[in-house]
């Protein structure tokens, strides 16, 4: 079976705040920065949010509006536009903020998504990309609100995660973006977090964006070809079959729309890099 | 010898640091594996959940808290097999365990070590504290290195945000005794006060309102189950920190050659630097190999054939130059080139040829 292609516009306008989520190394914030610009370039008004204090990701965004959101900010902000700011002048001034969140883990989490929220009810765009946090966190991160609805019996908290819980669970307000390479381990643990998360936070998933697929016609090699440019040939060949066997194995084992972005010859991307991917997603 | 070799030959402990997708664990294996062979007693200790390091060492049943021995592949003719005794001991930190483990030890009584377990409080801080799955891998490392079954720790850092968490994790756990909140806490058990009236206090109120009145219960209660125990916390956290300075501790840096992880890695050696520590060896995983010139003029029939060597060869360079960017940071730090592989490692025998290409491949920085 080939690995199910879609259109890139579909998606993006299918849902209103995307979570970009995937293993270190996978190139999260590179998907992130290419579904932004893709988006932007038909038109949509979109909102780039980092979370991970990564601020090279406004770098390759270009003029899409870029922010970078931290844990105490996004809280002191909630206290503030919630009748709080004594409680919110007392809490930074003594840096409590860090003690809070050791009192109910995820309380910097749900202020966070508290804020996504926000600006996702707010109407200001049509788009918002989140490069959400890295390795394992993605699942805590979003777990947060169910977890602290069990630990926060009552206040202002609470009806913060009860609200984002609802935006969760909405396909058409919020869906999460995973993405892999396509190699062995990556993909495994791409499984694994997609199951994770459609169980425990019921959590619409988007398409899988595989990045960095490598894909070409066969080289071919003759017994009298030069042993240099056979061993680069082979050497080729074989990445090639690797990720189009990853691919395949992603496809049976995961019933979800794929997006592939091909691999980029350079060691670091550059903004002019972001805009071609994105220009061959349309 | 190699550089490689040299680098971690005499070392107690081996720290490998770097940011997520880079084979960390996979290196963290073939150098223990490579320690094993020059006839060490080795333990690997991984903190991934994802159990790569079971994956990479074909154990389908995962590693467990308790170390498993692990049967030596035979000598390959390199001479560093030959060596007798080595062993190769592999296992998967569980941070909830090792934290229980580490409040029974300093518990006054076995009354207040089960109040504490059972607090709420606790379960959230040991399952969840931001820096406690790093501070109990240090920990870990204390008690491995302490363990007579074992001459070198070879530790897989935990897949953080940040690797420098692990460097900064002893200080973790003090700097929350340290808190005033936990002063404040803290005050009420001496003056014999009711969790009512503690709760009571402007501070708190202010972040009861916040959480809610129960979380605040839990953590007052929690704080006062603690009482007496700071003194052996702070202990272990002072013998944590002098372990990772000790002349026998030694920090691997692993990226790959890409600008983020070399920036993080980059970061990571700075930060070793203003703490007077060394990189002791730098491994680039994942390069382009150098498949060299070819004896023959270009020719049209092979003309896809010379467009993949130069495409290759121009990887390989922008992936050189952007490791020569480690440079100061990294001194006279041998590096380590290890090809990108067909396949990922899956068993000793992958295992094994990992562990050749690192140790064949190391040549001088820069």
């Amino acid at each position: 079976m080939p690995p199910k292609r879609l259109e890139s516009g579909g998606f993006l306008s299918a849902t209103r705040l995307i979570v970009v989520a995937g293993k270190g190394g996978v190139g999260k914030t590179t998907v992130t920065a290419v579904l932004a610009r893709a988006a932007a370039a038909t038109g949509m008004r979109v909102l780039v949010v980092e979370l991970d204090g990564k601020p090279h990701l406004g770098t390759l965004v270009g003029d899409t509006p870029f922010l970078a959101l931290s844990a105490p900010d996004a809280l002191a902000d909630y206290l503030q536009t919630h009748g709080l700011a004594r409680v919110a002048k007392r809490l930074s001034s003594s840096g409590i903020i860090d003690v809070v969140a050791t009192a109910a883990p995820g309380i910097d989490d749900i202020v966070v998504l508290g804020k996504l929220k926000q600006l996702e009810l707010s109407g200001q765009y049509d788009l918002i990309l989140v490069d959400g946090p890295a390795a394992g966190h993605a699942i805590t991160f979003l777990l947060s609100a169910r977890s602290l609805l069990d630990t926060v019996r009552a206040g202002p908290i609470r009806t913060q995660a009860t609200e984002v819980l609802e935006m969760l669970g909405d396909p058409a307000r919020c869906q999460v973006v995973l993405v892999t390479l396509p190699e062995t381990t990556p993909v495994n643990e791409l499984i694994d977090t997609a199951f994770t998360l459609e169980d425990r936070v019921g959590v619409q998933l988007g398409p899988v964006v595989v990045n960095g697929v490598d894909s070409g016609p066969l080289l071919a090699v003759t017994d009298r070809t030069d042993p240099a440019l056979a061993a680069a040939a082979n050497f080729r060949n074989s990445r090639r079959a690797l990720h189009a066997a990853e691919i395949e194995r992603l496809t049976e084992l995961l019933a979800l729309p794929q997006v592939h972005l091909p691999q980029v010859a350079a060691a670091g991307l550059e903004a002019h890099h972001i805009d071609t991917l994105a220009a061959g997603l349309r | 010898m190699s550089d490689l070799t040299e680098a971690v030959a005499d070392a107690t402990v081996v720290v490998c640091c770097g940011s997520g997708g880079v084979g960390k664990t996979t290196t963290a294996a073939a150098l223990g594996l490579e320690l094993a062979f020059q006839g060490r007693r080795v333990v690997v200790v991984t903190i991934d959940p994802a159990r790569r390091l079971a994956d990479a060492l074909g154990l389908p049943d995962g590693l467990g808290n308790e170390p498993t021995r692990l049967p030596l592949p035979g000598p390959t003719g390199n001479g560093a097999a030959d060596a007798e005794g080595g062993e190769l001991w592999a296992t998967m930190l569980d941070t909830a365990a090792t934290f229980d483990g580490i409040v029974r030890a300093n518990a006054d009584t076995p009354e207040q070590a089960e109040r504490i377990l059972a607090n709420r409080f606790y379960r959230n801080i040991a399952g969840a504290l931001s820096g406690t799955q790093e501070y109990m891998a240090a920990e870990r490392l204390l008690a491995l290195h302490a363990d007579p079954r074992f001459d070198v720790v070879v530790v897989d850092t935990p897949p953080s945000r940040h690797a420098l968490d692990f460097l900064d994790a002893p200080g973790t756990l003090t700097r929350f005794l340290d808190h005033p909140l936990f002063r404040l806490l803290m005050l009420p058990t001496r003056r014999g006060l009711k969790v009512l009236n503690i709760a009571a206090q402007p501070v708190l109120r202010t972040i009861g309102k916040v959480v809610g009145g129960e979380v605040l219960a839990d953590a007052i209660a929690f704080f006062q189950a603690f009482e007496g125990m700071e003194t052996g916390f702070r202990q272990r956290a002072d013998d944590v920190l002098a372990l990772l300075q000790a002349p026998g501790t030694r920090f691997v840096l692993v990226a790959s050659p890409r600008r983020d992880t070399v920036d993080e890695a980059t970061f990571f050696a700075e930060r070793l630097h203003e703490s007077s520590l060394g990189v002791a060896a730098l491994v680039v995983n994942r390069c382009t190999p150098d498949f060299g010139t070819p004896a023959v003029a270009r020719a049209r029939a092979e003309a896809d054939l010379w467009a993949n060597l130069d495409e290759l060869a121009a990887m390989a360079a922008a992936e050189r130059r952007q490791i020569a960017e480690f440079g100061p940071q990294v001194g006279d730090a041998p590096v380590a080139w290890v090809p990108l592989l067909p396949a990922d490692v899956h068993d000793m025998t992958g295992l094994h040829q990992i562990c050749a290409l690192l140790f064949d491949a190391t040549r001088a920085a820069g």
